[in-house]
């Protein structure tokens, strides 16, 4: 053996200092090296430690090491991440040890429902996506982390403002009136919803920095999220923040800046073409009034409210072990400009979490604390819409800058113009005052804090117990401010409009669990149990202030509180059992009940139990032991009870009176108003929807898993499904009460595949791709039979429903008139067909046509590294979905361009082709293909490795998010966050390039 | 040892914990919402509630103007389930007396006799009725006698309540009419009918009718006589006034006519007491001050009407909807701080007027600042454009005092709009008599016609005697166009109409009645609405009216 000078200085430095610490035991000395199994190279790094001691040490750069043991033949374990742990006796002094990579798919260990599992041994269709993997780019919310990663989700943003919420659905959901909204879990604490109130829905998982999370778990079947129970419907999404480690303390560094612009704008008419419009018409008509609205420019107001955002995310974390104590720390400040002047979003945020054990590791304590302050610079929502139907050809200039600010806006003529409109405020404003004279500003503050004590019980090993204590407490704090020259805020009592808003979300947790863990080694049995009782509220406080009027640039102080605070609240109480067992490593088994009892229900119908069973197969185990072909592959049985309480108000249930919410809403007698007292419309009988779910899967791993993945086919029945039911008039005090009306069914199959084509040292290739395919049908809608039934209309424009709930199809089916076109293929207005053939042409006409779900959603993204250079691309796609394009349908009429209250607008370029000059909501014209693939995100990256004389890993990359769109589409963007399918100009998705640093050290 | 003792007491605490039952913390109430114990605990509660049943004639909800609805379900709170803006449309857009310039959903096809089961409109028309008789119903639980005891309300308080039971009585019995006029068939219910429970029962005209008849006369101990109760609040000359209406119209609802009774209990409210308003002020004629901002004062007239108010009882769907419906560019005239550009007249009402610049007959409200009575004008080339056509200036936000109206920005209107008025009483003595009620003459229905010409050209006949009425000008079609002149926009016609089998047939027709410009007779099916099939699928006792 070959020992150089170095090593020699080290090994009796170590023994001198083995010789000081444990002077009365004998001492040997084992050295060897540990290589790769693959290819020989050395491996660093690897803890090599002594069993039955607490002594260990790592491996060097060559892959040895030198460790002194107190016998003769120490066993030593070498264990390191990606490698399988081994055991080696080490009989003379020597011990070198070739590591074999492991099978990290199967190794890995994924979160769970109140739990952890290895990838190998799960039973029921869960994703996770780790930090590695999240979609990469300038991400401002936590869940689009998930975007086109996992088969069945889909993510969709609402639209392009910075901080905004997006909508997300796990198997389409299962519930229609009632939340499709999977339940989030964060570190352990279940958390209520997704938004706060006020001005506008704020999106929490905002809240949340991406940086600081560990992974996502995604749990789609009943046999994953039945122990959720009655909020497990939708699926579920595990949240888990990154933990402390032990060791030095290492540092991360990373920044990014960010330039989001805009890609598309709305297709809206030019002033020239505004201009020959109006004096086509005039001629025609032989009336000028219009005519002599015209301006002489060519305004784009689009791209007079955009501007190229610029935006950076800056964090700093630090984790390791001070003394006993593992710890994480870390700080971010994220600030990003919405592409629409004026539109901000800033986070600060802080996440600590400390992780010690005590007591001969018999008490482990985990506490997570999370702190961030969101401030939301929210634009008007109507800007888009204005920008797109203001009159092009006015310049933008003032009519009377003292009134009415710096912008062109429509005034009554005469030197005491006042604004166009119906009722005092103006019904057109222009979109630059709307960005220039409104001001809304929310701060959002959250803390997410739990406490986890997990207590071995020391006479009885196979058994410990688990407190977790969890708080979630938000505050939103916003003002509402209108100046007094903005023309929709101009009364005669008052110029302007502010206002104040308050609300507080209080979610408080406590789970008390027993687990018990025992390896029955004579029936090759291992059981796992857990025992859990869970308590948790939910309380939001709202706070209403009355409105006070604004000067120019003064605020008038607040008004008082003008109710009391209003404190809703609900509560959950539950316990849940499971047991798993796993047979002769082949056959897994997991049974579950969980019993909930919810406020929001009658005492009768307070409690209900949700079971769930799974089975799961490891052929590989059975067939295919031997074969290195094949290195995973198992079957997955669930079946699954769950149920779904979200979107139930927290009273509907019971009697109750409400009082005026102002005092607009009070009646005279004599001489006195006397404020109302009203009985509200409640439903004593309201239950949890309850979702059926069964699922089978297979999960495959093939050449040591470089290809693996799964399949899983799928049922969802949903009973008692929550809808807002027509009630008969007369019956309760209401035309409608939330009740348990009708079934859903929904059949799918997920397919997910991950493959590394090249693995070499120097090069690699990853490439990941998943499909869902999703068909959710409506089953019932009524609780007794009715001929001729129409369904539900549901969506629409005003009073046109266009999407219907009906039986037999999918929920939101279009229901709409067939347009007749002319020979060149115009439509003709108001030119339906006669569809049933009886001569008229009325509502009988009525058809369906096309739906908004997709039939399919696929994800895909690949990763190639070559030396140090990576590229990434990821993308999504959507096929089988259709949009009613709302902006085409509303803003198609010559009646928009010249407007009875006497002014000019501007409409859709579709208006020169359909030439509408009414109104045609219900034609089934307006409605196309939103079929799309996008490509989410391209990013390149550069590892530079050590720096700074190896003190420092630094690592640069850059990113293109939203690259491009390929769609029929004819509407500004495809992918739509309504499930109603209803396109209305949303806030344009921009295009963000990013360039970003990463330093370790 | 040490651990030992901290396991035990930690399981101890532990085993506590999981069987110590939460179940308690789930009983959870709303914390600014009452139980109905609450409510009803004290006189003021009933008070409150009472105003809500009132109010619902005039409120949409429980916010002004908009929102806290009372009747969702994908109604337009102010557009579609407002009591007066319901009725109003439902009385007046299929009729000579109104059209609409917008193009709101299915508005249009009320004018043009195009209307089908699915209108939105007809479910809030609907619905409005029944909520409230609901309310009232669940009123009539919570006020019993021994209620009222177990709740220790007791003296003045209770003789209140005791008052206020015999007016929610009355106020379904009206609830009751509107449906048995609109609809014919109802959904019926009682205070024996709880909430929740079971799908309401369907009752026939003529069985409702009955209902109707027989409650008004059984509260008429009850009710306060003439003009002895709070004002907003009804008194036995409502009771009357919906009595002889509802006997006018019998021959309609039942198909046997009860003229003699009509006779009887419009001579009931004409000898209670009542007389029309003559006395100009500031200018504004007596005609004039029945439908402006302080109307509240025409007590001696107004037999009941429905109260607004610019600042506390604000809805969309009240008198403010019949100002800014009117108005356009003219909203001023109105008292209005804006018009919407919608609803006018036709020229077959304003040519009921001799003279129709109303500077004689000063009903005739057609002229405004931008509009005239020039037949250019009358002649109503576009039902979508506002310009053409008569305008209607009758529902002023202004006051007789010139004080200002209560909302400083004009939004909302303080007109009370008046349900019954003396001159209905005189037109249906008039009527019946003419019809073979007994009871009355020619001479005294004769005088009675006068008292309202009188009225209507500023307390004279007009230049030359032209507004007088002769024994020999007394006939139907002369009551039925004098209803016309006089209560217009007050949400008449179309019941007139009926009455006379005009409404749907050939014998009369006017601008653009069936959706053609000279008009057209259309299917007799349309003399009652259609039940909303969106109604009948929730409650499939509801039978649909004929050729729906």
């Amino acid at each position: 053996m070959k020992i150089s000078l170095k090593q020699l200085l080290k090994i009796s430095l170590m023994l001198f200092f083995a010789a000081l610490s444990a002077t009365s035991f004998a001492q040997t000395s084992v050295s060897g090296t540990v290589t790769d199994s693959k290819d020989g190279t050395p491996v660093s790094g690897v803890t090599v430690s002594v069993k039955g001691t607490k002594t260990a040490v790592k491996t060097d750069a060559a892959g040895a090491y030198t460790v002194t043991a107190a016998t003769n033949a120490p066993v030593l374990v070498f264990s390191s991440v990606g490698f399988t742990t081994q055991q080696v006796t080490a009989a003379n002094g020597s011990a070198s040890v070739k590591l074999v990579e492991s099978n990290t798919q199967l190794q890995d260990v994924v979160v769970v429902a109140y739990g952890t599992k290895r990838k190998g041994d799960l039973t029921g269709a869960v994703t996770s996506v780790s930090a590695k993997d999240f979609q990469k780019g300038n991400i401002a919310s936590s869940e689009q982390l998930l975007q086109g990663k996992v088969a069945g989700l889909q993510v969709t943003t609402g639209g392009g403002s910075a901080g905004g919420g997006s909508r997300i659905r796990i198997r389409s959901g299962a519930s229609l009136s009632a939340s499709n909204d999977p339940l989030i879990v964060i570190d352990g604490v279940p958390v209520e919803g997704n938004s706060i109130g006020g001005s506008g829905n704020d999106n929490l998982l905002a809240t949340i920095n991406p940086n600081d999370i560990e992974s996502m778990s995604v749990l789609k079947d009943a046999s994953a999220t039945a122990l959720y129970g009655s909020r497990a419907s939708n699926g579920v999404i595990i949240i888990t923040t990154k933990k402390g480690g032990k060791g030095k303390i290492k540092y991360n560094f990373n920044t990014q800046i960010s330039s989001a612009s805009i890609v598309k704008k709305v297709d809206v008419l030019t002033g020239d073409e505004i201009r020959s419009i109006v004096n086509a018409d005039a001629a025609k008509s032989g009336v000028n009034t219009y005519k002599a609205l015209l301006g002489n420019a060519n305004t784009d107001w689009q791209s007079l409210i955009y501007r190229n955002a610029i935006g950076n995310d800056n964090n700093i974390s630090a984790s390791g072990a001070i003394g006993i104590l593992p710890f994480r720390a870390s700080l971010g400040y994220s600030n990003q400009n919405g592409v629409i002047k004026t539109d901000k979003f800033s986070r600060l945020s802080t996440a600590i979490n400390l992780s010690p054990k005590f007591f001969d590791d018999h008490l482990s304590v985990n506490l997570n604390f999370k702190y961030s302050n969101v401030v939301r610079n929210k634009v008007d929502g109507g800007v888009v819409g204005a920008a797109a139907s203001f009159d092009p050809t006015q310049a933008n200039n003032a009519i009377n800058k003292n009134k009415f600010g710096d912008n062109f806006e429509w005034i009554t003529p005469g030197p005491n113009g006042i604004p166009i409109g119906t009722n005092g405020g103006s019904v057109q404003t222009n979109p630059l005052s709307l960005i220039d004279y409104k001001n809304d500003k929310a701060k959002t503050n959250r803390i997410i804090t739990n406490l986890q004590l997990d207590y071995k019980l020391p006479f009885f090993p196979d058994l410990h117990a688990q407190i977790n204590v969890g708080v979630d407490n938000t505050s939103l704090s916003g003002d509402f401010r209108a100046d007094s020259v903005l023309v929709s805020e101009y009364f005669p009592s008052r110029r302007g409009k502010s206002s104040h808003y308050e609300q507080t979300k209080q979610n408080s947790l406590i789970d008390l669990s027993l687990f018990y863990t025992k390896e029955i080694k004579s029936l090759k049995t291992k059981v796992d149990a857990l025992l859990l009782h869970s308590f948790q509220s939910f309380v939001t406080n709202e706070k209403s202030f009355a409105d006070y009027a604004t000067g120019k640039d003064t605020l008038l102080s607040r008004n008082a509180l003008i109710n009391p605070t209003n404190k809703i609240e609900n509560a959950i109480e539950s316990y849940v059992g499971r047991v798993n067992l796993t047979v002769n490593n082949k056959y897994l088994i997991t049974a579950s009940l969980r019993r909930d009892a919810g406020s929001k229900f009658a005492k009768e119908n307070r409690v209900s139990y949700f079971p769930a069973v799974a089975l799961g197969w490891k052929l590989k185990e059975e067939f295919f032991k031997n074969t290195n072909i094949i290195s995973d592959l198992k079957l997955r049985l669930g079946w699954g009870i769950t149920g779904n309480q979200d979107g139930i108000a927290n009273y509907d249930y019971l009697a109750r009176y409400s009082t005026s919410v102002n005092a607009g809403a009070s009646y005279q007698f004599g001489n006195s108003f006397y404020g109302y007292l009203r009985p509200q419309a409640y439903n004593a009988d309201v239950r949890w929807e309850t979702t059926t779910t069964s699922n089978i899967g297979l999960d495959f791993g093939i050449l040591n898993n470089r290809i693996s993945g799964s399949i899983d086919a799928y049922q969802k029945k949903t009973n008692d499904l929550l809808l807002v039911a027509q009630v008969a008039p007369g019956a309760n005090f209401n035309t409608e009460v939330l009740a348990n009306v009708g079934n859903l069914t929904n059949n799918g199959i997920e397919f997910t595949l991950n493959t590394s084509p090249i693995k070499k040292k120097d090069f690699t290739w990853d490439l990941g791709f998943n499909m869902a395919y999703s068909s959710v049908e409506v089953t019932n809608t009524v609780n007794y039979e009715v001929a001729n039934y129409q369904g539900i209309a549901t969506s629409g424009v005003n009073d046109t429903k266009v999407g219907r709930l009906y039986v037999g199809k999918s929920p939101y089916v279009f229901s709409v008139s067939k347009q007749v076109y002319d020979a060149s293929g115009n439509p003709i207005e108001g030119l339906y067909e006669d569809l049933n053939r009886d001569g008229v042409v009325d509502d009988k006409d009525v058809y369906f046509y096309k739906k908004p779900a997709a039939d399919i959603t696929l994800g895909v993204n690949t990763q190639v590294g070559y030396k140090k250079f990576t590229l990434g691309l990821a993308g999504h796609a959507s096929i089988g979905n259709y949009l009613y394009n709302q902006y085409d349908a509303t803003s198609a009429r010559l009646r928009d361009i010249k407007n009875p209250l006497n002014f000019i607008g501007n409409v859709g370029r579709n208006y020169l082709a359909s030439n509408f000059s009414n109104a045609r909501y219900e034609s089934d014209y307006f409605i196309q293909n939103a079929s799309f693939f996008r490509l989410d995100n391209i990013n390149l990256g550069y590892n530079f490795g050590a720096i700074m004389k190896n003190k420092a890993n630094l690592r640069i990359s850059g990113s293109i998010q939203n690259v491009f769109v390929i769609t029929k589409y004819k509407g500004l963007d495809p992918e739509n966050s309504s499930d109603q399918g209803l396109d209305n100009n949303i806030y344009p998705r921009p295009r963000i390039i990013s360039i970003g640093a990463n330093l370790d050290f | 040892m040490k651990n030992n003792k901290i396991t035990i007491i930690s399981i101890a605490f532990f085993a506590l914990l999981v069987l110590g039952s939460c179940a308690k913390k789930l009983d959870l109430f709303p914390q600014n919402d009452f139980t109905p114990e609450k409510a009803y605990s004290t006189a003021s509660g009933y008070k409150s509630v009472l105003a809500k049943i009132y109010g619902s004639l005039s409120s949409t909800g429980n916010q002004g103007p908009a929102g806290a609805a009372d009747i969702t379900g994908g109604l337009d709170e102010g557009k579609q389930v407002a009591f007066i803006r319901g009725f109003f449309n439902a009385q007046e857009l299929p009729t000579d007396e109104a059209v609409v310039a917008w193009n709101d959903e299915t508005i249009k096809d009320f004018h043009d006799f195009k209307w089908t089961s699915a209108d939105f409109y007809l479910k809030g028309w609907y619905a409005r009725p029944i909520y409230n008789i609901t309310l009232i119903n669940e009123y009539l639980r919570e006020a019993t006698d021994a209620k009222l005891a177990e709740r220790s309300i007791t003296g003045a308080e209770a003789s209140d309540i005791k008052k206020s039971v015999a007016e929610v009585r009355f106020l379904r019995a009206y609830n009751y009419w509107v449906m048995v006029d609109l609809f014919g068939k109802s959904t019926f219910i009682t205070e024996a009918d709880l909430i929740g429970t079971s799908l309401p029962k369907e009752i026939s005209r003529a069985n409702l009718f009955s209902y109707i008849e027989s409650e008004l006369k059984a509260i008429d101990a009850d009710l306060a006589p003439v003009k002895t109760i709070e004002y907003g609040r009804v008194d036995q000359g409502a009771a009357w006034s919906l009595l002889a209406r509802l006997y006018l119209n019998a021959g309609v609802y039942t198909g046997t006519p009860r003229y003699t009774d009509a006779v009887t209990y419009a001579k009931k409210v004409i000898g209670a007491n009542y007389q029309l308003t003559h006395i100009p002020v500031n200018g504004y004629k007596g005609y004039e001050q029945l439908f402006m901002a302080d109307n509240q004062k025409q007590k001696d007239e107004i037999i009941w009407a429905i109260n607004c108010d610019g600042l506390r009882t604000q809805s969309f769907g009240n008198t403010t909807f019949l100002i800014h419906c009117a108005a356009g560019a003219d909203f001023a005239e109105y008292g209005a701080n804006g018009g919407w550009f919608g609803y006018r007249t036709t020229s077959s009402l304003v040519n009921l007027f001799a003279d129709k610049t109303g500077n004689t007959d000063r009903r005739a409200m057609f002229t405004t600042s931008n509009f005239g009575t020039s037949n250019a004008q009358l002649a109503l080339t576009d039902i979508g454009d506002f310009t053409t056509g008569p305008h209607v200036k009758k529902f002023v936000n202004k006051r007789t005092d010139n004080l200002a109206a209560s909302d400083p920005d004009k939004n909302y209107a303080d007109i009370d709009f008046p349900v019954f008025r003396l001159p209905e009483m005189y037109l249906i003595y008039a009527e019946a008599f003419l019809r073979g009620g007994t009871g009355a003459d020619a001479t005294t229905a004769l005088d009675y016609m006068n008292k309202i010409r009188f009225r209507a050209y500023d307390d004279s006949y007009g230049p030359g005697n032209v507004g007088k009425v002769n024994s020999g000008d007394l006939t139907l079609q002369f009551v039925l166009d004098e209803r016309g002149r006089e209560l217009y926009w007050e949400g008449h016609r179309r019941t007139d109409l009926v009455r006379y089998g005009l409404f749907t047939t050939g014998a009369y027709l006017w601008p653009w009645k069936g959706g053609v410009a000279s008009g057209t007779a259309v299917n007799n099916k349309y003399n009652i609405y259609a039940i909303p099939s969106v109604n009948r699928v929730a409650n499939p006792n509801l039978t649909q009216n004929t050729d729906y």
